[in-house]
């Protein structure tokens, strides 16, 4: 278990940002020696629960919110606004918050899936995992890996992906893994908080000029094809759900459906007909299946991680 | 790294600090690095101070899951026990259950309506919903908050964004004395 335990011995001064640069640098590039998400949280794996099956589920949804989060992060200083600039920055904070204890879960429940480092390497698991697995590795639905597009189809997706992913964290309060029961407690009031700023603003731009709206149903005909994937049940889903510690995406799908209908009433937009829950069978992102705009986007997200893969930050 | 040795038996370690209530006292005076008018046991994120032998554990628990003060907090944490003389302190995370601003004390809500911030009205969905039975409803209208200035006490404020300088606080501006604020959500 990593201890916080520094050696810097100066006062915590925070009126004086450059107080503790020089005394040691490890204060100010990624935090301090405090490394582990976890640090300190039973990671023991409840009888009954194979560790592996547990691991390659928070694996998908560590990576669905790790990388909607980083196609997020790329609006911070592009956004319409200042206000949503910040909005849209505190979103993919919270995703990345949500993405880091769920990948370290999955370390921590089954340490084979930590790439492989040089040794004496001091990248801690969840970093291990975000910045030094290769496409193929990532197990997140395609949905979230495309690129953002303007701001009516990033709100679209976030609308629908908050929907979604809010209905599988309040089901995964009741998981037989209490690891994964907290994580996604917390997740919970995060995500409705989501959903309501991106239903706001679905509202508002279908509501709002003629370009707005017709932006909006550009965005909803954009994503459209993507969304039978939330749905489907994967294998390691299902074993997820035999094993009692994981929710079945399509055991949502009527519950995400009402409230999508309630975001499309109150935007006065027609709702495409045909169900969104379609089964897909072909392999998808859960099967580390992606498309051409997932390696772009690694590429960027983990450049100076693997340029330094023994670099203490 | 200094991991004291929980077998040490130095001499004089009848002096050594030891007492729980003054580790409890030193942890809950660390402030949180973003909200530095909070103390820790203000912002209701300080879950539990023990000791054993010669090591201090302070449990904390994150306002949000990605903030990013845990850090520094554990740092601070661990900085003022060992200037106190508490050598082998650790700190852990509890998510469980998880943080909400209903747990800022009095005192906490007094503090920040002095450094000029609103503090949070009663948490909508505390504690969090405990299973599917009983899903969150869409909240489509602005967020309607009883508030008041906390610079000139009006309660014509306006709501700018939901989502404020931190992930913990919405941004307001104050209709009478044109003052922006900082709200802190309910959460």
């Amino acid at each position: 278990m990593t201890s916080p335990s520094t050696e810097h011995d100066q006062p915590a001064d925070h009126d004086n940002a450059y107080a503790g640069l020089l005394v040691n640098d490890t204060h100010w590039a990624f935090g301090t020696d405090f490394t582990d998400p976890l640090a300190g949280v039973d990671t023991a794996v409840p009888d009954g629960i194979e560790p592996s099956a547990l691991a390659a589920y928070c694996l998908m949804l560590g990576d669905d919110a790790l990388v909607l989060s980083h196609r997020l992060s790329q609006w911070c200083s592009n956004a319409p606004d200042l206000e949503i600039d910040i909005a849209l920055a505190n979103i993919a904070l919270d995703l990345l918050g949500q993405a880091r204890l769920l990948l370290a879960r999955a370390a921590a429940a089954d340490p084979s899936v930590r790439p492989a480092l040089p040794a004496g390497s001091p990248v801690p698991d969840e970093d291990a995992l975000a910045f030094f697995r290769d496409g193929h590795q990532f197990r997140n639905v395609r949905l979230v890996e495309q690129s953002s597009g303007d701001f009516a189809a990033t709100i679209v997706r976030l609308m629908f992906f908050s929907c979604w992913r809010l209905a599988l964290l309040q089901r995964l309060v009741d998981s037989r893994d209490p690891v994964l029961a907290a994580i996604a407690a917390k997740g919970v009031k995060e995500v409705a908080y989501h959903r309501d700023f991106a239903g706001r603003w679905f509202v508002t731009l279908a509501d709002g000029t003629e370009e707005s709206r017709r932006r909006i149903v550009g965005a909803i005909e954009l994503i459209r094809p993507q969304l039978a994937e939330l749905f489907t049940d994967h294998p390691v889903e299902a074993a997820a759900v035999a094993n009692g510690f994981g929710i079945a995406p399509s055991s949502t799908a009527a519950e995400v459906d009402t409230v999508v209908d309630q975001l499309f009433t109150a935007a006065t937009l027609q709702r495409p007909q045909e169900p969104i829950s379609t089964p897909e069978a072909t392999p998808s992102g859960r099967d580390g299946q992606h498309t051409e705009a997932l390696g772009p986007m690694l590429t960027e997200m983990q450049s100076v991680a693997r340029a330094h893969p023994t670099g203490s930050w | 790294m200094i991991m004291a040795s929980a077998t040490h038996t130095a001499p004089g370690q009848a002096e050594r600090p030891r007492s729980v209530q003054r580790a409890r006292r030193i942890a809950a005076a660390v402030t949180d690095p973003e909200l530095p008018m909070l103390t820790l046991q203000d912002l209701g994120v300080l879950r539990g101070v023990e000791v054993d032998r010669e090591r201090v554990t302070v449990t904390i628990t994150p306002t949000y899951s990605g903030c990013p003060a845990m850090a520094t907090m554990a740092d601070d944490l661990v900085h003022r026990l060992r200037g106190a003389g508490f050598i082998d302190a650790v700190v852990k995370i509890s998510l469980d259950p998880p943080w909400s601003s209903d747990w800022i004390t009095e005192h906490g809500r007094a503090a920040l309506r002095q450094a000029g911030m609103s503090p949070p009205s009663p948490a909508p969905r505390s504690p969090a919903p405990t299973s599917a039975r009983d899903p969150i409803p869409l909240r489509l209208g602005p967020t309607r908050r009883a508030l008041t200035c906390p610079q000139c006490g009006s309660n014509a404020v306006e709501s700018v964004s939901e989502f404020g300088s931190t992930a913990c606080t919405a941004h307001y501006r104050c209709s009478v004395c044109r003052e922006p604020f900082d709200h802190f959500k309910e959460f």
